[in-house]
């Protein structure tokens, strides 16, 4: 399985590192070598028990190495009608920044800069190469070796000191090709010290093919900065999709990152929030809505490197069919990171017999005066509750529907752009109803 | 209103109602009164159709229809309440929705059009005021963190809300202490009219020196084996259930 993607790296390397910037080619052959060395994971692997890459891999996929044309203006394709939403709005259609049309988003902030990675890897090198691959070549993991030996772009963001941006920023992933695709994009994300940025991430899917998503993101989070990462998948039954966000905090900041996924075929977060400072905030949440053969997988660790900082995680799933959730949450408390205070909660309602999830919460402290709690629960939904509902009047449906609402509730609660959150709370209803297509465009801008 | 006849009725195999009848016209109260054990409870479930519990055998109508042809929320909508002996807590709904649903899926049934947004807080105003509902109780998640006594008058609460024909309260004075009872028993002489008709089940006599019943049955083993008027109580309160045995 590794062998073609090899060969495939053999006979194109020089074509793609052609077609990108010279800071990201630097670390692209070593990378290699490291993914030649790891291979794929398989299901004996305990990062993986739950999630198989094999037959998403085995199969064949276009790559688009040379960087042909865009074969979507999503421009033109996506109409984004709640202005209060969509603020600084931004492309990646497959695994390449689409440039915005010029002044389409005003002016920025001074100093902000967001654009494709391959555009700021050559307007801004020394910026660049000051935090890429900073935190992805410390991880001994097959994914992000596989992404840094094929990203060409990504998206770029770069909040200077004191800056807080207005809005928030949206990234729309597009996935759209007319063959099944694989895309390696890689993002970079740098918020600097006093500053504050709110990021969505939307995923869609276009076309009625298998697609392939291995997304990197690396985040740099500094002193008393403040950075919000919400993303929200609505693609399809043909897309796997792969998140790997890998988040720096030092002294003082406050991140928050909440990730809803509604449809979609199969997508496995891995999220890596290290706190490398004191008295830093963390809250990382999620939501799934499954039905049919959906999968998710989030496979969590927070890393508690200095004294007195909290965390706060929360994922909850409802699954219907044959839906599969597991949830891996790992907490890491260092020797000297006394008064942290970390908290995890993964809650889960099966709404069929073949629904399955998996939780495993697994805590590593080493420190001595830290207040850590951590629970899972899965079950079906309370029977007694249905009852007195109906025993009001409220039909089966509307009752499982409240309870199912209400259950993620506290989920997008902790979504802090107002706008963003009641838009949400549609979607999250639509889906519970079954009514929330897989459009093509984009579901937050839609009535 | 309310014909229940030879009613047998069974949880998870056991028999507990075993050929109980009963009738109640509109605008009066019956109070059952019974044992532990009894089946005053189980009567209650029955007549509003929790699924825990299997009718074997007897019949329930409701102004003539066919109860057990019903679904519990079409039971509700036809105008059957029954106010819970231990009143379910729904973290996360929020009781003004919980509600607003409540009287939406009512109207609906009615195919009256849905009541907006405004319409509805005002009716929750009134009736709030009519049974001296506390502000912050609404503003809560349904009987999320009540207390025994906030939740019985919650019950009484979704009672005026919903203005049914015959409401069932099912041991509405356990858990008061005398103060709570009073306002409790207060709520519902309040939404008393010469239409809607009332079955207190209560273990005790007290609850009936505030809500005077026109018949006291008094169930034994499944069965009523006893009815009469509102002495009775009074009778059974003396002399205790064993005189009956």
């Amino acid at each position: 399985m590794e062998k073609q993607y090899i060969e495939l790296y053999k006979a194109n390397h020089e074509l793609i590192k052609e077609h990108a910037a010279p800071i990201t080619n630097v670390s692209r052959d070593d990378a290699m070598a490291k993914f030649e060395r790891l291979g794929f994971p398989t299901t004996k692997h305990e990062d993986y028990l739950y999630t198989n890459l094999k037959p998403i891999f085995s199969a064949d996929y276009g790559l688009n190495f040379k960087r042909l044309d865009f074969p979507v203006d999503p421009y033109k394709t996506f109409q984004c009608d709640v202005p209060e939403i969509h603020g600084y709005q931004y492309f990646v259609v497959n695994d390449g920044f689409y440039p915005p049309k010029e002044n389409a988003n005003g002016n920025l902030p001074e100093g902000v800069i967001i654009c494709g990675l391959k555009e700021a890897s050559e307007r801004y090198p020394e910026l660049v190469a000051q935090y890429y691959g900073k935190l992805t070549s410390q991880k001994e993991d097959a994914l992000i070796a596989f992404n840094e030996a094929f990203a060409q772009d990504g998206f770029f963001m770069y909040v200077p000191q004191n800056v807080q941006m207005d809005k928030p920023v949206q990234l729309i992933n597009i996935m759209r090709s007319d063959v099944d695709l694989m895309a390696n994009s890689r993002n970079l994300i740098i918020i600097e010290r006093g500053a504050k940025a709110q990021l969505l991430v939307c995923e869609h899917a276009m076309d009625d093919l298998h697609f392939v998503a291995n997304r990197v993101s690396e985040v740099f989070v500094a002193e008393n900065a403040i950075y919000e990462d919400y993303k929200l998948e609505n693609t399809h039954s043909k897309t796997f999709n792969f998140a790997t966000v890998l988040i720096d905090q030092q002294e003082s900041s406050d991140t928050l990152t909440n990730l809803i996924t509604l449809n979609n075929g199969l997508t496995r977060n891995n999220i890596e929030i290290a706190m490398n400072g004191e008295d830093c905030k963390t809250e990382l949440c999620g939501m799934m809505v499954g039905g049919n053969e959906q999968q998710i997988d989030n496979q969590t660790m927070i890393l508690h490197n200095k004294p007195n900082s909290l965390s706060d995680e929360l994922f909850k799933y409802i699954l219907d069919d044959k839906a599969k959730g597991a949830f891996t949450g790992r907490i890491f408390v260092e020797k000297d990171a006394q008064k942290t205070l970390a908290y995890q909660l993964n809650r889960n309602i099966l709404l069929s017999k073949t629904a399955k999830v998996r939780s495993r919460p697994q805590l590593e402290i080493y420190a001595d005066d830290v207040k850590c709690s951590h629970g899972a629960t899965t079950g079906h939904i309370d029977e007694q509750a249905l009852f007195y509902m109906r025993s009001r009047g409220i039909s089966l449906e509307e009752a499982r529907l409240l309870l199912m609402y209400a259950f993620t509730a506290d989920v997008i609660d902790n979504i802090r752009i107002p706008t963003l959150a009641d838009r949400m709370k549609f979607l999250v209803e639509q889906r519970l109803r079954g009514e929330l297509g897989m459009h093509d465009g984009c579901s937050l801008c839609m009535h | 209103m309310l014909e229940i006849k030879n009613l047998h009725a069974s949880v998870n195999g056991k028999e507990i109602l075993k050929g109980l009848s009963l009738t109640v016209k509109p605008g009066e109260t019956h109070a059952i009164m019974g044992p532990n054990g009894s089946g005053k409870s189980t009567l209650a479930s029955v007549i509003v159709g929790n699924p825990v519990f299997e009718v074997t055998k007897g019949t329930i109508h409701f102004e003539g229809k066919d109860l057990m042809e019903l679904e519990p929320e079409e039971r509700a909508n036809e105008g059957v309440f029954l106010s819970f002996q231990y009143p379910v807590e729904i973290p996360g709904v929020s009781m003004v929705n919980f509600l607003r649903t409540a009287i939406n899926e009512q109207r609906k049934y009615k195919e009256l059009p849905a009541m907006t947004a405004s319409d509805f807080l005002r009716y929750m105003r009134e009736k709030k005021a009519l049974i001296d509902m506390d502000n912050q109780l609404t503003n809560r998640s349904v009987n999320e963190g009540f207390s025994g006594g906030e939740k019985k008058k919650n019950e009484i609460f979704q009672m005026a809300m919903l203005e049914p024909k015959l409401a069932i309260l099912d041991e509405t004075d356990s858990g008061l202490d005398i103060d709570a009872l009073r306002v409790v028993a207060h709520g519902v002489n309040k939404l008393k009219t010469p239409e809607n008709s009332t079955v207190l089940i209560t273990h005790y006599q007290r609850l009936l020196e505030y809500i005077v019943p026109d018949f006291v049955h008094v169930l034994h083993d499944g069965k009523i084996v006893k009815s009469g008027g509102k002495e009775l109580a009074l009778e059974l309160e003396a002399k205790g259930y064993d005189w009956l045995r």
